[in-house]
């Protein structure tokens, strides 16, 4: 076990090394030169070489590379070309919304596709199954931001049920009013983790029930309902696992086109303005952390398969 | 690729209804999007008189805030959608596919290097290189269209490498082999007409997935710009109008809803009909 662990660990640094190069590369390429954010009307040639001198700018590429990794790993992910703020500042700043917003929304997603999934796969072919397939191809089809602007419609200007915009009413602080404005942001996302995960779930329940498991609790007289909640839940639950873990880059990048249409206040609208202000720093260290949390997220959804599953043995 | 084949794909198709609904919907898309100028109105005509006029017998569709009408903005859009998702998927196949060939074919540290270099790549959040992109490239068509594939290509190269690998290991492609056929030779007349039903479910697949791009994309203003109208630019112009005129945000997002849906159902029928054993295992 410890060695398929440390052979992983293995595998995944030479993987972030790599994405930090390219990282490294788009800022390098992106149009634009950055000292000159920096540079004032009034200011002097020479004045504009010192600061290019003082950046570090005038090194050749490879030296720039690792002095900007040096400061990677001491949590320097650089400052704002806008706002001059440091950069993991503001991501660590809009981290727990996007993460309550993702969290939340994979776990109603979780919570739905499971049910839903084993029914559909126990009764294959029925209308039950045709019903949740339907579902699950329209969650995979529509567009989420289309979604988003007709709930808006329906349950903010139609109905004045739920506010449309933003993550807090200005002037009230309560977790009541955090969750109002959750809702149809979570509602949406999840909308789209549920169809993909129902045909995940759906598939392997159809292959869970020709495990000689079933036939046997069949052959023991168990009923059919016992068996789907009790014994095939248990196999099925496992890649859920390994859904889990490839989401984990979603938790951040996915979000932008909801966030941006709800007004969440996450790091996906942080990484829309970015874009729009054209801020390479900021999008290169959400690119960077998102990045991140998805290799995380894949090594430690292959660690935790292992110890629930020990047939497994992670391959090369 | 043999004749029974294909006539089960057929019957695959035929007998399913949602697959007939799909190729319904996507024939009068694709007609309705090259015979646009038949609408009867220019999509680009303006008028101040009747501005957010509601669907109705003048104006199928309605009118949008320029008074333009609605029908023929929305059949012109779907010209660039669609154009854009075939595209895209067209450079995408083709990318892919020769990298998987390759990759999966010749093997060893060349395959090593390869499917190294797509773990990487895949790992970075592919939404934020499009918008990323999108910037620093001047967001026309054909950018968008290279855009996209460069982001699609990945997946077709994984796909095609692991059927190759099986091809490969087959005794017509062994006998070929020890018959002193160049590896060109082989490539081309033994493993390419194998990777047909895996290319073409791929592609159906990735229409979808290139057109969903394109929509996000131009929602939030990267994409095609006005006043060319694609389905998503129409829906962010929409948002502005939603209390005073919903029916601008209904019309485009169900063409692109229904659209991806029937690449998407005729993907998986597909996936099907070329591999009868998957569902009557």
């Amino acid at each position: 076990m410890r060695q398929l662990i440390v052979r992983r660990l293995a595998q995944t640094i030479p993987m972030l090394f790599f994405v930090s190069v390219v990282c490294f590369a788009m800022i390098k390429l992106a149009p634009g030169d950055p000292v000159l954010s920096f540079v004032t009307p009034n200011m002097h040639a020479d004045d504009i070489e010192r600061i290019r001198h003082n950046l570090g700018l005038d090194k050749p590429a490879y030296i720039q590379y690792f002095i900007w990794l040096g400061e990677l790993v001491q949590g320097n992910f650089g400052y704002s070309l806008v706002n001059h703020q440091p950069v993991l500042d503001q991501i660590l700043e809009r981290l727990p919304a996007t993460a309550g917003l993702m969290g939340s929304a994979i776990a109603l997603a979780v919570l739905l596709a499971v049910p839903l999934g084993l029914i559909a796969g126990a009764n294959r072919n029925r209308w039950v199954d045709k019903l949740v397939n339907l579902i699950a191809y329209i969650g995979i089809s529509v567009p989420l931001f289309w979604l988003a602007i007709l709930l808006m419609y329906l349950f903010a200007i139609k109905l004045h049920l739920l506010p449309s915009m933003g993550m807090r009413t200005i002037g009230v602080e309560s977790a009541v009013d955090v969750l109002k404005h959750g809702i149809l942001p979570c509602t949406v996302l999840a909308f789209g983790f549920l169809a993909t995960y129902v045909r995940y779930i759906r598939s392997s329940t159809i292959g869970q029930l020709k495990e000689e498991y079933v036939q046997i609790q069949y052959a023991f007289g168990s009923k059919k309902s016992t068996i789907l909640f009790r014994h095939v839940l248990k196999h099925v639950l496992l890649p859920v696992i390994t859904l889990l873990g490839m989401s984990m880059g979603d938790l951040v990048a996915g979000a932008i086109v909801t966030e941006t249409v709800f007004s969440w206040p996450g790091i996906g609208s942080l990484g829309m303005t970015a874009v729009r202000g054209m801020d390479y720093p900021v999008i290169m260290g959400i690119t960077l952390f998102s990045s991140l949390m998805l290799i995380i997220g894949n090594l430690a959804a292959d660690i935790l398969y292992s110890f629930v599953d020990p047939r497994i043995k992670l391959k090369g | 690729m043999n004749r029974s084949k294909w006539k089960n794909l057929k019957s695959e198709l035929f007998t399913n209804g949602l697959g007939v609904a799909a190729l319904i919907i996507l024939v009068v898309f694709t007609l309705g999007a090259i015979f646009a100028f038949l609408s009867g109105h220019d999509p680009n005509a303006m008028d101040a008189m009747n501005r957010l006029t509601p669907p109705g017998s003048a104006h199928w569709f309605g009118t949008d805030d320029y008074g333009r009408d609605y029908l023929a903005r929305a059949l012109y859009g779907g010209r660039v959608s669609l154009l854009v998702g075939f595209a895209s998927m067209i450079v995408a196949t083709v990318i892919g596919v020769a990298v998987g060939v390759i990759s999966g074919y010749f093997g060893g540290w060349l395959d090593n290097l390869l499917m190294r270099m797509l773990d990487i790549i895949m790992s970075i959040p592919s939404f934020l290189i499009l918008l990323l992109l999108s910037v620093f490239l001047k967001p026309s068509v054909g950018n968008i269209i290279i855009i996209i594939a460069l982001l699609m290509w990945m997946s077709v190269a994984r796909v095609i490498r692991a059927e190759t690998l099986t091809i490969k290991e087959r005794e017509y492609v062994l006998y070929a082999k020890a018959s002193g056929q160049s590896a060109s030779g082989i490539i081309w007349r033994h493993i390419l007409p194998g990777l047909i039903p895996v290319t073409i479910v791929g592609a159906t697949n990735n229409i979808a997935s290139a057109i969903m791009m394109e929509s996000s994309l131009s929602f939030l203003g990267f994409g095609v710009q006005p006043p060319n109208a694609t389905w998503g630019s129409m829906l962010n112009s929409a948002q502005g109008y939603i209390a005073q005129a919903p029916y601008l945000a209904l019309f485009p997002g169900l063409m692109i809803l229904l659209t991806v849906l029937s690449f998407n159902v005729l993907g998986d029928i597909l996936r099907v009909g070329f591999e009868p054993k998957l569902i009557r295992r």
